[in-house]
């Protein structure tokens, strides 16, 4: 059987910069890819997406944007082409086609089975992804049959819908996008929405997500957040990447004739029904933007960048509706389609180690899988800081994890 | 009592902190099935009594037995023991809401000298009377207004309200459908 020291299972940007600190370290190993390189931005992506994060951020070890738009955002062509990129630079030792079916422990470490044959090898670095799939809430399975029902890795475009309303469900980043781009289509567009993380696309004149990376937010360490688990359970903000930099908060698209309701709670007798808590999840995300707002404010002055920013902003708080729909006949033909933008998560099905819990989530402290000596992982939500799960989060938690590698490989050896 | 940095509104937040711990490995301790029975006295009048519940894998007491008298006012032609059914949905809320605030304050550290919430239903009783049928049953909707004193901003008092609309059990059991079944014994 073949043999090597560490097999990495997929190729997008993460198991690449995984790679990239193995070689560095000359630790030999192979990066398992099911399809092509950067995979999920070339097949489980809408047409239209653009990243919600600046061009200047798209950097990857050793690979800065050199680009002349620094405060764009990438087009989906584009980030393949960046990581492709990427793994050609670092000649990354990557065997594309090759499906991981199972992951099993062995004496010494891990035995591999993929669709092309079978590795040993010593450690395993999980970077197949943290959504895989896309999750579906149990109450689609009421949803009358004649609706037409989506998830964002079935969806390509509003040409594709069938004509009449759509009812987009979740209103974090994919689930705002969605919706005002069927609003543009002409459609009837109702947004049911639960709890949400709202953020204006320019804050005193600058990207937010530079605010957020220059003010150490998202260096922000997982030992350091103060509840992980609701950390790693967040969604993502409500942003896109359009030229014009507007924010695509509730406002935005109510502006744009976007129905508000609130959580869609059950389906009963053909009826989809909304919970009336929608001001309470508003408010929530109106005092948490204002927080996060006060936390820039509070690192401008103390930093003496004031002088560097437009002076400090409020943002109109969301309007919600003086009485939102509680129920909505899915039988009576108002809506023709329900989109499900309500998150996404990891496939671990071929996982044959007992470390996934009763949710599906991965057991692991900083990307060291627990109770499993060698196995890691990374690309998972607040892995070890909060923009772990962004590609310019990566090269921090790439170094550590491969760190962490390979003082395990010394220690047994 | 716990005091966080001499903060005191009488929660003992470490022991629900600690529950939480503790139920994250034992989901079933978790199950608790609260019971009251109802008794009809006459026309419109009944009285409902709480004593026992199951929770933590047995059966559980109240330290002593809680009566509860609902009727309807002189206004509906009844007479006035007690208020009316829909009015418990308010004593329901408006308590689950200001216990969490007091929660929630205690674990932020927020000491607080008073709390008062102001509960109004909106309630269009042609829905019950049959005599609209495009007219429901239920509140149309509750308004909660809070008077809170505390050493805190406003902002900070505001996001204790929001985080107990995010907690409540009575807030979620009225704004989202619950499956109720009725059946004869
Ligand atoms: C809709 C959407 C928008 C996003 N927008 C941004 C953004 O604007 N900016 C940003 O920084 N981040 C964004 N992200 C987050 C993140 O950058 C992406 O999810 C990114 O794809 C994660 O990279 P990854 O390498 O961790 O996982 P992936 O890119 O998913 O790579 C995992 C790879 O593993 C392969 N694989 C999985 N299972 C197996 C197996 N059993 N055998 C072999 N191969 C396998 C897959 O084919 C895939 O190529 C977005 C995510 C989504 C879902």
């Amino acid at each position: 059987m073949e043999r090597t020291t560490t097999v990495v299972v997929g190729a997008g940007h993460a198991g690449l910069a995984a790679s990239h600190f193995l070689s560095e370290r000359a630790i030999d190993h192979v990066v398992l890819e099911r399809g092509d390189v950067a995979n999920s931005w070339r097949r489980e992506r809408w047409d239209s997406l653009r990243l919600l994060t600046p061009n200047w951020q798209s950097r990857l070890p050793g690979q800065p944007y050199d680009g002349s738009d620094p405060d764009g955002y990438m087009a989906m062509g584009e980030v393949v082409e960046l990581i492709d990129r990427f793994a050609a630079r670092t000649r990354a030792p990557v065997r594309t086609g090759t499906t991981v079916t199972s992951l099993r422990r062995t004496d010494d470490g891990y035995h591999v089975r993929t669709d092309q044959g079978e590795i040993a090898c010593r450690t395993v670095v999980l970077a197949s992804g943290a959504c895989n799939r896309p999750s579906v809430p149990r109450l689609s399975e009421a949803v009358p049959g004649t609706v037409e029902q989506v998830t964002p890795f079935d969806y390509r475009g509003p040409d594709q819908l069938p004509d009449g309303g759509v009812l987009v469900v979740g209103a974090s980043a994919t689930g705002v996008q969605l919706a005002a781009e069927l609003r543009r289509s002409g459609r009837p567009v109702i947004l049911s929405t639960g709890e949400h993380v709202r953020m204006p696309r320019t804050y005193r004149g600058r990207d937010v997500l530079w605010w957020m990376d220059a003010s150490g937010v998202w260096d922000q360490r997982h030992d350091e957040v103060p509840d992980l688990p609701r950390a790693r359970r967040l969604g993502s903000p409500q942003l896109a990447g359009t030229p014009d930099r507007t924010s695509l908060d509730l406002n935005a698209l109510t502006a744009t004739g976007v129905e508000l309701v609130g959580r869609s709670a059950a389906v009963r007798d053909g009826e989809m029904l909304f919970s009336g808590g929608l001001r309470a999840v508003v408010s929530l995300a109106d005092l948490k933007m204002d927080r996060l707002l006060n936390t820039f404010d509070a690192w401008a002055a103390t930093t003496g960048t004031d002088d560097e920013v437009k002076p400090a902003e409020r943002f109109e708080p969301t309007r919600v509706p003086s009485a939102t729909r509680l129920r909505l006949d899915l039988r009576g033909g108002e809506v023709a389609t329900v989109v499900w933008a309500t998150g996404f998560r990891p496939d671990y099905t071929w996982l044959d180690v007992p470390v996934v819990d009763e949710k599906g989530h991965l057991n692991h402290d900083g990307g060291v899988v627990l109770d499993s000596p060698g196995l890691y992982a990374l690309g998972l939500p607040v892995l070890r800081r909060r923009k772990s799960t962004f590609i310019h989060g990566i090269e921090d938690d790439a170094r550590e994890v491969v760190d962490h590698l390979s003082g395990h490989l010394a220690r047994r050896h | 009592m716990t005091t966080i940095d001499g903060i005191d509104n009488g929660v003992n937040v470490q022991a629900l902190l600690d529950a939480r711990e503790a139920l994250k490995g034992a989901p079933e301790a978790a199950q608790f099935t609260w019971r009251s029975t109802t008794r009809w006295e006459n026309g419109v009048h009944s009285t409902t009594t709480v004593r026992n519940f199951f929770g933590l894998g047995a059966e559980q007491t109240h330290k002593a037995e809680s009566t509860f008298t609902a009727d309807h006012p002189e206004v509906f032609a009844a007479e006035d023991h007690g208020i009316t059914p829909i009015e418990y949905l308010l004593v329901g809320l408006g308590s689950c809401l200001a216990a969490g605030v007091a929660s929630v304050a205690q674990n932020r550290g927020i000491q607080l000298r008073s709390v008062e919430a102001t509960l109004e239903g909106a309630h269009d009783i042609r829905g019950i009377l049959g005599a609209d049928s495009d007219v429901r049953n239920g509140f149309n909707g509750v308004k909660v207004t809070f008077n809170i004193d505390a050493d805190a901003s406003r902002e900070d008092i505001e996001a204790l309200v929001a985080q107990s609309q995010k907690r409540s059990a009575v807030f979620d059991a009225l704004t989202n459908p619950t499956d109720v079944t009725v059946e004869v014994a």
